[in-house]
């Protein structure tokens, strides 16, 4: 028997596949593809407190192994997910995670407030839409505050802290690998309450069009995800690993089950699969089966097994 | 998987690929095709050429390094598919016009199968292709234009539905001659965004229009001509 079962924060996770914010809507997408409930979890698009347009122009380039992407965090703002998609939400079988963004910090503290008021909500009626916030302190791609509370420690602080004081709900921090120092931020979460780190966003980077002679991207930089990035980021989260004793989902240019075991091996509890789904829409389903039977073939019967044994 | 049937030059890079197998689609729907591995990473939107009960047929431009693996492709080759995609030109009232620009001709093929009397405005802007197939589809007038502009051949009062496919700049210019002209034709576009996920999930196709923004994949690629917000 494979057991390919995770914790965070005592929520209880079928496999350590987690849909990355961003990638995969509010999930109904991917639904036409497979049952959304065999993940273990998602992370929806990230949402502010009031809608966002996002960013203009261009918003997508590929590059070797990777994509740049400037999406700006276009989002429905908070009550809207609410109305609309936390009715689909209430139905699914897996771990849900809304992902909150920000530009100043009393932006982010309303939105986990409504949040909260709303989990109450439906609390009082044994109901539930989501299950964890993860908070994104580290868009590349928003001018005003975004990546900026991602960069420095204690700006950081600020903002994990007041979140953490308005919401009871499990919070994980998404940490961008843009960070002064990851794993000084990832210490810093853990000393003011979260309950886990995600890591890593996409790294903040560059193109440009030699003919036009400017960036492709009205933003000038963008994201950068995919494989690329993958072996910086497994890096972030061993060190990170070492560092903190709360659980960790990694993240980075996965794309197979060898990836996902390499990241539990370097110390993540979960993993995240963003930039495959657009490789694959099937993706998340593949990786669950081909996890196990890698599992199998290693000999492994449980992640614990392996986790964080370097 | 599926196979490569024909993989034709039919004019300086631009190619005619058929594919193997039964398909679905509505005119104006796309397909995201891959033909390689893992990489390039993201699979490229294609929209329906010609639907056949044994074949699915694309035309596409080279113009970067997926189009350019596309045009290496040989019988018996496999690709993968995924779509139909996209919501496609509504059906038509009254009397219709098709207006192509280069590679933005390719939907329209496909369209004069269910509309066989529409007339046709091909604009090319160095060589014209595939004229004389596109002739024998429709019942209608066929316009065709090499190095001008195409649009200025029709008189959108004549018309009832109005369907334009082709470069930015031609679908802006088409969204205000609808204005100036005063016609009461419905006039739309089919948009040509860069996709990524190619299901609605990433929003990197993202359309400013004027109430909100949508996304070129699932809310179009085709859109009312008056909706968009063209930059």
């Amino acid at each position: 028997m494979i057991d390919t079962t995770c914790r965070i924060a005592g929520l209880p996770f079928k496999n350590p596949i987690v849909m990355a914010s961003g990638t995969f809507g509010f999930g109904s997408e991917y639904g036409a593809f497979y049952e959304l409930s065999r993940l273990g979890g998602i992370s929806g698009k990230g949402l502010t407190l009031q809608p966002k347009p996002g960013n203009s122009g261009l918003r997508v380039y590929e590059t070797p192994s990777g994509i740049l992407n400037s999406v700006g965090l276009e989002n429905p703002g908070i009550p809207a997910f609410l109305r609309d998609e936390c009715p689909r939400w209430e139905k699914l079988d897996l771990v849900r995670i809304v992902n909150l963004g920000g530009n100043t910090i009393q932006d982010y503290v309303e939105g986990a407030r409504l949040l909260q008021e709303a989990a109450w909500e439906r609390a009082q009626e044994q109901r539930t839409a989501f299950d964890m916030i993860e908070l994104n302190i580290s868009c590349p791609n928003v001018k005003a505050g975004g990546m900026a509370y991602g960069i420095h420690t204690e700006t950081a602080r600020e903002v994990v802290r007041e979140i953490r004081a308005a919401t009871s709900l499990p919070l994980v921090v998404k940490l961008s690998p843009n960070a002064e120092n990851i794993v000084e931020m990832a210490e810093m979460c853990e000393e003011e309450g979260a309950d886990g780190v995600s890591l890593v966003n996409t790294f903040s980077a560059m193109k440009i069009d030699i003919r036009k002679r400017r960036s492709v991207f009205e933003n000038l930089y963008a994201g950068l995800s995919g494989p690329a990035i993958k072996p910086i980021a497994l890096r972030m989260v061993h060190q990170v690993s070492r560092a903190v004793s709360i659980p960790i989902m990694g993240m980075g240019g996965i794309s197979s089950a060898e990836d996902i075991l390499e990241f539990i091996m370097a110390g993540a509890e979960t993993i995240q699969v963003g930039t495959h789904n657009f490789v694959n829409p099937r993706a998340g389903v593949e990786l669950i089966e081909d996890l196990e039977r890698l599992m199998r073939e290693e000999g492994i019967s449980s992640l614990d097994e392996i986790r964080g044994i370097l | 998987m599926p196979e490569v049937l024909a993989n034709e030059q039919v004019a300086a890079g631009v190619y005619r690929l058929t594919v193997g197998g039964r398909f679905e689609g509505k005119m104006g729907q796309f397909y995201m095709l891959r033909a390689w591995g893992r990489y390039p990473l993201l699979p490229r939107p294609l929209s329906i050429f010609n639907l056949t009960e044994q074949s699915v047929e694309f035309l596409y431009a080279v113009v970067g390094e997926g189009t350019r693996i596309f045009s290496a492709l040989r019988r018996g080759d496999s690709v993968e598919l995924e779509g139909p995609l996209g919501n496609g030109f509504p059906d038509p009232a009254g009397k219709t016009a098709m207006v192509g620009g280069g590679i933005g001709t390719a939907p329209f093929y496909y369209a004069l199968q269910q509309i066989t009397d529409a007339d046709l405005y091909l604009g090319f802007s160095r060589e014209a292709y595939l004229v004389d197939d596109f002739r024998a589809k429709t019942t209608g007038n066929v316009v065709v234009d090499v190095g001008g502009i195409i649009l200025d051949q029709i008189d959108f009062g004549e018309y009832d539905t109005i369907y334009v496919c082709g470069p930015h700049n031609m679908l802006k210019a088409a969204q205000l001659r609808q204005r100036t002209s005063g016609t009461e034709a419905d006039v739309y576009v089919s948009l040509e965004n860069r996709m990524a996920c190619g299901v609605g999930a990433c929003l990197v196709c993202s359309v400013e229009c004027r109430d909100k923004r949508k996304k070129a994949c699932t809310d179009g690629p085709v859109f009312r001509a008056e909706e968009v917000v063209f930059a």
